[in-house]
């Protein structure tokens, strides 16, 4: 936070991504966006003009900038307890009328929230009837997401979070640690389609009974939020259920009253009007 | 007027703390005057993995309901918000929250700096800054972000904080208006206060 860069360079990148790339970032919220920038302009070394320089004439550079400009901080089960709502409750409720159902992991990361999924499944002995969607706009991250493959580091915290949402086995016995990284079992992703898609420019591609979106739309101003929240209505089946991080809410948004509260604390919806 | 030679153009308090900052925090939340105008946005070290249970603890003595804001949530008068655990929390131009799961910044997440700097660039020289004891450096960058867009800089004396590292950081970095005891910050919000009726 050392150096600044004011609100007419950001214009002019955004603008220049958006014209020649397509994707749109000017509705994302201002001062993480700004942090993200001067991240990148420290770790390329770039200075603003040197970065539209190589926006312009590189264009293989583009993959590498979203990778680094969209936040991939993750943990496998992050908050505890919302994945222990997931399993006693919310898909319960979904099995009630579904044997088989899709769900939707909206801006996936690095995968670990699709792991997470993957591994409550199979614990709950569903994994083979649910289909699984992991997007994310971000290429390189999806790569690695398909891998399935972690700094062994991460795990303890992963451990800790998986012991609070008290599965039944412990989260090694679901990967193999070799040379300080830690790969989990191919099967889990079996079911997963991985696609690239961005949630402000990309279409309603499919129906969903769940759709998980937590702490994405934080990057979004309230007019996006808005926006892709409609798209998340449109893509869910009547009574699917949609959960977003908790410090999110759908108070503001048009397509608030046509949802019903579950849990206010972990901040599960469900469609209750087309 | 009054010690500090204050004036009613702030317009919102900015408190950072870490290790051995609570029982400060609390003493002013405690003796706020009933009408206090600003809002005051804390972001303080905490455990990572308990949502729960620390803006209780904090709401126990205050004078005002302490809240953990929502991703987008306007700032009001009187308001007293805590950043929520293991999120960044910014305020925005048009004067809300924003909350990021970003990497963690001084090994922290809420970081301290995130908040005085974002603060700092919204209300520039209408901010009150204050970093309480602490064990790291986190809030050193803030203040300064304060002090060179105007704001005033307070930090807690070092010799009645359990750990000093923090404030000397600060003071270490940019210049610090005043260097109070808790005590002594209760009277300037006080006397704050006055300049609003």
């Amino acid at each position: 936070m050392i150096q600044d860069i004011d609100i007419a360079d950001l214009k002019r990148i955004t603008e220049l991504i958006q014209a020649k790339y397509g994707y749109d970032f000017r509705n994302y919220a201002m001062s993480s966006f700004k942090r993200r920038m001067l991240r990148i302009l420290e770790l390329k070394n770039l200075t603003v003009e040197s970065l539209i320089r190589k926006l312009n004439d590189s264009p293989t550079f583009i993959n590498e900038f979203l990778d680094e400009l969209t936040v991939n901080v993750t943990e496998m089960f992050r908050d505890p307890s919302f994945w222990r709502v997931m399993r006693d409750e919310i898909i319960p409720g979904i099995l009630l009328n579904h044997k088989t159902f899709n769900i939707w992991h909206a801006g996936c990361s690095s995968g670990e929230e699709v792991l997470s999924m993957a591994i409550l499944l199979r614990e709950m002995g569903i994994h083979n009837d649910v289909s699984l969607y992991a997007t994310d706009l971000d290429t390189t991250i999806l790569e690695k997401a398909k891998m399935a493959t972690y700094p062994a580091k991460n795990m303890e915290l992963n451990e800790k979070n998986y012991i609070r949402f008290e599965g039944k086995w412990t989260l090694k016995d679901y990967c193999k640690e070799e040379n300080g990284k830690v790969t989990f079992d191919k099967g889990l992703l079996a079911n997963v389609t991985f696609r690239k898609h961005d949630l402000v420019t990309g279409d309603i591609f499919n129906k969903f009974d769940l759709i998980l979106c937590r702490n994405v739309m934080i990057y979004f101003n309230q007019n996006l939020q808005n926006e892709v929240l409609k798209k998340f209505h449109e893509s869910l089946f009547k009574y699917g259920y949609l959960a977003i991080g908790s410090k999110e809410s759908l108070i503001w948004c048009d397509v608030a009253n046509r949802f019903l509260v579950v849990n206010n604390e972990e901040k599960v919806y469900k469609k209750i009007k087309d | 007027m009054g010690r500090f030679n204050l004036n009613n153009s702030y317009k919102a308090i900015v408190i950072g703390g870490s290790a051995g900052s609570f029982q400060g925090i609390t003493k002013i939340l405690s003796q706020l005057p009933k009408t206090f105008p600003l809002p005051i946005i804390m972001c303080l070290h905490r455990l990572k993995h308990v949502r729960n249970g620390f803006v209780e603890a904090l709401s126990i003595k205050s004078v005002f309901p302490v809240v953990e804001p929502y991703d987008k949530e306007q700032i009001k008068k009187g308001g007293v918000y805590l950043a929520p655990s293991n999120y960044h929390m910014s305020v925005e131009l048009g004067n809300y929250f924003a909350m990021s799961t970003e990497e963690m910044m001084n090994n922290s997440r809420p970081a301290i700096d995130i908040t005085l700097g974002t603060a700092a660039y919204v209300y520039r020289d209408k901010l009150i800054g204050i970093l309480l004891s602490g064990a790291n450096r986190d809030g050193g960058m803030g203040m300064k972000h304060i002090k060179d867009r105007g704001g005033l800089t307070i930090v807690q004396e070092p010799s009645e904080c359990m750990i000093d590292t923090m404030p000397k950081a600060a003071m270490a970095l940019t210049k610090i208006d005043h260097v109070l005891k808790v005590d002594e910050i209760v009277t300037l919000i006080n006397e704050l206060d006055k300049y609003y009726r």
